[in-house]
């Protein structure tokens, strides 16, 4: 086959974009509600017209009462293990849900798995806007994430990689073909801030527009992307016999993810007043630095390497492309 | 003003966790209960998890709001089986610190609490007695990190609904930022300078320091304005406004902006103009409060020290 410097992906017939995953991230609650209802104002007329894209809104725990899960967590249950597997009265009420969910916008992995999943989520942590997926080479993901870049160059952007295989991810953007995590913060769990709101709001829009753009053709050229892939955590120091922490986030590492933390850089304070430090031997970027939701996970922090990836350029495969592409889609799953 | 005096304070109780998610008064109590910190100098120190269950759960609650538990009419009222949980425990702290209003509640008591809105080192006492003004006054006079403010809730004894009203002279230590279920070292450090300062001035009275008197501002509740609302579904239709937001006790005059809808379109202060504070409190939203409103008062109090019996 002849090398071609555009990348040619298909069409992204569907988009789903989630909100609500955990119930007290209210960003993204209010945000698809808004959609939803927006949704309903249109009037039959304009229904008729084509959709600009095809979207499909999601509020993915609607029984939630503001609290981050009522059982387990939901965004830990879109395991290929956790979607498959026998239920009884018993199953936690958010490993059901997930098996709806992925009815709905997947399955996970096959061919009718929806194009891209959005999935909004809000921190505590001071990270402004980052996109957290489980690939460094999803160039769909990437040149979203380059072009709010390019479109919101007031909000801190980042993208975050966990290197997890498809199998053992777990959160609920692994079921579409392409999926990532819009993750916002600083927001107490409970609260809506306008100034987070209104980031995701943008951040949403700018997708939508970036597909609708990619949908008709454009080309979108090469470029390089800072991307963090996540290492390792650090948990909390904890009383031996009841676990309870005993220390809090170091005042000078607080509200600081992405800055580098160096070996020997101040960690936690105790509540005695004493500075415990990082003892790794590499210089790494943490983030997620006092996540409410964690400290029952043990993270205080977790902690990436960066990278520079360089992003091909790409643009949608045409339908003749497209029918080649099917045709050969279909032998392979002959053989 | 004539010089004041008052019998000694001899004990204090430090309640934290009244909320389960306040997490500053929980790691100082437990602190404190770990070092076995039963006195400063010539104070007794006592110290309490008010909320053991919501502490546990890291809930600000399990059935109902324990802060909100203390009015005379809860306390009086019987306890059945099917009583809330909180309740229960509000007629148990009445008993070991009370009972309310009466001369064995003990002298003083200090209760330890968080909040998601911007509000700096806040004391919140229902009577601006001579005690917690002298005390006010010390705080503030020593803490330079972040703005100390006091607030009075305007509200009488009886229908005082919080815990520092079983004490004699009560009041709480508010501070925030924070986020629920989120410690900070920051706001830990602060809560517990405030803390340290209170036990210091106590210590110095009781030994016969004259603290001299003099003016403080202070806030008083007027009242209360809740979020724009779906008539149907209740849901908020807005969200605090960018300019409203953080802003706790910066005057806010008619035509300021309070909230921004959904559907992009700014709502606007109408009224008296006046003193937001609870700015965006997470909790407040089930209460239907966005912000509170108060009227900036100046207080005049006299010198005091402590007065021995012959």
């Amino acid at each position: 086959m002849e090398e071609d410097k555009v990348l040619c992906l298909p069409r992204l017939s569907q988009v789903a974009v989630c909100g609500g995953t955990h119930g007290n991230e209210l960003s993204g609650v209010y945000l698809v509600r808004e959609l939803l209802k927006a949704k309903k104002n249109v009037t039959k007329q304009e229904d008729e017209e084509e959709e600009a894209v095809p979207l499909l809104m999601v509020l993915s725990h609607p029984l939630q009462q503001c609290f981050r899960y009522i059982d387990t967590d939901l965004n830990r249950c879109f395991t290929h293990a956790s979607l498959s597997g026998p239920m009884s009265g018993m199953t936690p009420y958010e490993i059901i849900r997930a098996r709806q969910l992925n009815t709905m916008l997947g399955p996970k992995g096959s061919h009718g798995a929806v194009d891209l999943v959005c999935d909004l989520h809000n921190t505590t942590a001071n990270m402004g806007l980052c996109l957290i997926t489980y690939s460094d080479c999803d160039w769909i993901c990437l040149h979203i994430f380059r072009h709010l870049q390019k479109q919101m160059p007031d909000i801190p952007l980042r993208y975050i990689h966990f290197d997890v295989s498809n199998k053992e991810s777990y959160s609920l953007d692994s079921v579409g073909k392409h999926g990532f995590a819009m993750e916002i913060g600083p927001q107490p769990h409970g609260v809506v801030r306008s100034n987070i709101y209104m980031a995701m709001k943008a951040g949403v829009q700018h997708m939508l527009d970036w597909v609708q753009s990619f949908n008709s053709g454009s080309t979108f050229e090469e470029g390089f992307v800072d991307v963090f892939t996540m290492v390792k955590h650090i948990d909390y120091p904890r009383d031996s016999e009841t676990r309870t922490i005993t220390a809090a986030i170091h005042p000078q590492l607080q509200d600081q993810d992405f800055c580098l933390l160096r070996p020997g850089g101040p960690l936690f304070q105790t509540f005695s007043g004493e500075t415990l430090r990082y003892k790794g031997d590499e210089p790494l970027y943490p983030f997620f630095i006092n996540e409410c939701a964690y400290y029952e996970k043990g993270i205080a922090l977790s902690l990436a390497r960066k990278r520079q990836v360089m992003v091909p350029a790409i643009r949608v495969q045409t339908e003749q492309e497209q029918q080649a592409n099917n045709q050969r889609f279909a032998s392979e799953e002959e053989e | 003003m004539e010089h004041a005096t008052f019998p000694p304070l001899p004990l204090v109780v430090i309640c934290g966790g009244t909320h389960g998610n306040e997490m500053s008064g929980v790691y100082i109590v437990r602190e404190m209960q770990k070092q076995k910190v039963e006195k400063a100098g010539s104070v007794s120190i006592t110290t309490v998890l008010s909320n053991p269950r919501a502490v546990e759960a890291c809930k600000r609650y399990i059935d109902t709001d324990l802060n909100r538990c203390f009015t005379d009419a809860l306390l009086s009222g019987p306890i059945t089986d099917s009583a809330p949980y909180e309740l229960r425990r509000a007629h148990e702290l009445n008993a070991q610190f009370g009972p309310k209003g009466s001369e064995e509640a003990v002298d003083l008591l200090c209760d330890l609490h968080n909040t998601t809105a911007n509000m700096g080192l806040s004391l919140i006492c229902y009577s601006l007695d001579w005690i917690t003004l002298h005390i006010y006054k010390y705080i503030q006079s020593k803490v330079t990190s972040v703005p100390v403010r006091l607030i009075q809730l305007t509200i009488p004894i009886s229908e005082a609904y919080s815990l520092e009203s079983v004490a004699k002279h009560g009041f709480s230590i508010e501070v925030g930022p924070q986020p629920g279920g989120v410690l900070r070292a920051d706001i830990f450090n602060i809560m517990k300078e405030a803390l340290d300062l209170t036990l210091e001035w106590l210590q110095k009275f009781n030994s016969g320091s004259t603290f001299e008197g003099g003016e403080v501002e202070a806030y008083t509740l007027v009242g209360n304005v809740d979020y724009p609302r779906d008539p149907m579904t209740g849901e908020i239709t807005a969200v605090v406004h960018p300019q409203l937001q953080d802003n706790d006790f910066k005057l806010l005059q008619p035509g300021d902006p309070t909230f921004l809808l959904f559907s992009g379109k700014t709502v606007k202060h109408e009224g008296e103009e006046l003193y937001p504070f609870f700015v965006n409190e997470c909790a407040y939203y089930e209460k239907k409060v966005a912000f509170q409103l108060a009227r900036k008062i100046t207080l005049t109090f006299p010198s005091i020290s402590v007065k021995l019996d012959r």
